[in-house]
């Protein structure tokens, strides 16, 4: 076990340094130079703000919990719709020629755009409509990750299968499945970052205050940008933490896959 | 011979559409007939149709004219009965599944019961030597290794056919021939009939029993050569003097120096009239 963390340690460490000089300039820059805050507040500052708004005041965890849930609840939305839609697509022509126009056009909405009608639609102080919003952004890369893993599934493999007399419900259980199963975690990688962007630009056009992006409106729009840092420094936090839970996932569930297999040779 | 025969080839030809270029037949009045336990390698130049000709015994791609008989069945009754394996060029082997798991899967699709699949499994796995890589991943194997897994898979089912396209063409030299002499005593071991598709002439003729040369642009069966050599085959059989001279022989086959046989222009048009139609 402790082998393992000095292992960890010695890989990360040239990052760790890295990230550390980069506070330590940064911090010694704004007092010597006596910045502003409102350009750009000291590291200890953002800290500090963190500390004392972290369950008081703006109440920074409660609004990072929130925002976890709406950015979660239209990352599950998106994907099953994006499931959905890219296994009939992927079955029927027809459905393709329709449905994936539709499906470029929505994905070509701009999300600030559609962020007030979804409020207005869904209640701008529930968390469904945040979480419609999300969903939208996450649908898209969902759906075509899937598909291109159900249908660009190598001829020889087709062949093979056709040579065991196999039905096209085999072909599609035996090798589209799991063809298409590191697509759609790349989908998914792509889609916990879109998420987390939908939620917070949901919030941007109204809702509960204990919620990251009210959060960053409000501060700012009081000059109390140490807060608004300290939001967005946490609300990237909960994006890291979206993402690697994907990659623990893509870890089992794929272990034979180039993505994950790295330097391993071939 | 007085086996029953395998593949009963008559009169068959295969015509392609290509785009701006109108037809082009492939293949042209192929007749062959394959019994029983026979190893008939097809060999021929680049584009003479040879691999064209294999996925028609197995059903893969359909003949224009002509038909195709295996196991006494038309050929898309005996796809449909598993009546072959396949082994192509690539390995084709699934990344997702271990090796055990690959060789697992046409006794799945077929509904074989657990403890004969099982057993089959080991038994394949012996065959080709890989028992202690059953429960690695493709990509954990060399080439050669994955190669194996191909043939234990197409063999599984214990199917009466084997049909090999050009399995060893990616093969180094000396993989290749280690992996003829294992092909040989899978072949002596199960009694299987072989249709082996190759560009080599060394690797058809220390191979087959019969050898059909053929000839490009159209793809046609212009001679048949039997190999006589003792069995089994071993690496003396390749310095042997009867080896050489079934070389050469096949050789001047390939160049057409003999036994050419003429062409027939105006059925070859019937034939790509009736492949439009």
């Amino acid at each position: 076990m402790t082998d393992r963390i000095l292992q960890w340690l010695r890989r990360n460490l040239p990052a760790i340094l890295v990230f550390v000089i980069f506070l330590g300039t940064w911090q010694v820059v704004i007092s010597s130079l006596d910045v502003r805050a409102f350009i750009l507040p000291a590291p200890s500052a953002i800290a500090a703000a963190l500390v004392e708004n972290w369950e008081a005041g703006y109440q920074i965890w409660p609004a990072a919990q929130n925002t976890f849930l709406e950015a979660a609840g239209g990352l599950v939305i998106g994907t099953l719709l994006g499931l959905a839609m890219a296994l009939v697509i992927s079955r029927w022509r027809l459905a393709a020629d329709i449905a994936l126009p539709v499906a470029v056009a929505i994905s070509a909405i701009p999300i600030i755009a559609f962020a007030p009608i979804a409020n207005n639609w869904f209640g701008v102080l529930a968390p469904t409509s945040k979480m419609v919003i999300a969903a939208v952004l996450v649908f898209f890369p969902i759906m075509i990750n899937v598909l291109r893993g159900l249908t660009e599934v190598p001829g020889s493999s087709l062949e093979l299968m056709r040579s065991y007399a196999a039905s096209s419900w085999t072909v599609f259980r035996k090798v589209r499945v799991p063809n298409a199963l590191p697509y759609f975690l790349t989908g998914l990688k792509v889609g916990t970052t879109l998420a987390l962007i939908g939620a917070v630009v949901g919030e941007y056009f109204g809702g509960l205050n204990v919620a990251l992006g009210r959060i960053v409106i409000e501060s700012a729009s009081t000059l109390g940008f140490e807060v608004t840092w300290a939001a967005i420094i946490v609300a990237s936090a909960v994006g890291i933490a979206m993402y690697v839970l994907i990659i623990v996932v893509e870890r089992v569930a794929i272990p034979w896959h180039a993505s994950v297999r790295g330097e391993r040779p071939a | 011979m007085t086996s029953p025969s395998v593949v009963e080839i008559a009169g068959l030809s295969k015509t392609f559409e290509v785009p701006d270029k109108g037809t082009m037949t492939a293949l042209f009045g192929i007749d062959l007939s394959i019994s029983q336990g026979e190893f008939v390698s097809l060999i021929g130049p680049s584009g003479c149709g040879k691999s064209t000709l294999l996925r028609l015994i197995g059903d893969l791609t359909e003949p224009t004219t002509g038909t195709v008989t295996v196991n006494g069945k038309p050929a898309p009754q005996a796809r449909t009965d598993r009546d072959y394996g396949i082994v192509f060029q690539a390995p084709v082997l699934f990344d997702w599944r271990t090796v055990e798991d690959n060789v697992r899967l046409p006794l799945e699709l077929i509904g074989t019961d657990k403890a004969t699949r099982e057993a089959r499994i080991t038994q394949m796995l012996e065959l080709v030597e890989l028992t202690e890589f059953r429960r690695h991943h493709p990509y954990q194997l060399s080439g050669g290794m994955q190669q194996r897994v191909s043939i234990a898979r197409a063999l599984a089912f214990e199917p009466a056919l084997l049909l090999m396209d050009e399995p060893f063409g990616a093969l180094d030299e000396m993989t290749r021939e280690r992996m003829n002499s294992e092909v040989l005593q899978i072949w002596a071991q199960t009694g299987i009939t072989v249709v082996f598709v190759t560009h080599s002439i060394p690797e058809a003729v220390f191979l087959s029993s019969r050898v059909a040369v053929m000839s490009a642009r159209p793809g046609r069966v212009t001679r048949l050569v039997d190999i006589d050599l003792p069995r089994p085959r071993t690496v003396e059989t390749r310095e042997s003097r009867r080896y050489f001279e079934l070389v050469t022989k096949v050789r001047e086959a390939l160049r057409g120096g003999d036994g050419q046989v003429e062409l027939d222009e105006a059925a070859m048009e019937q034939v790509a009239a009736e492949g439009l139609g």
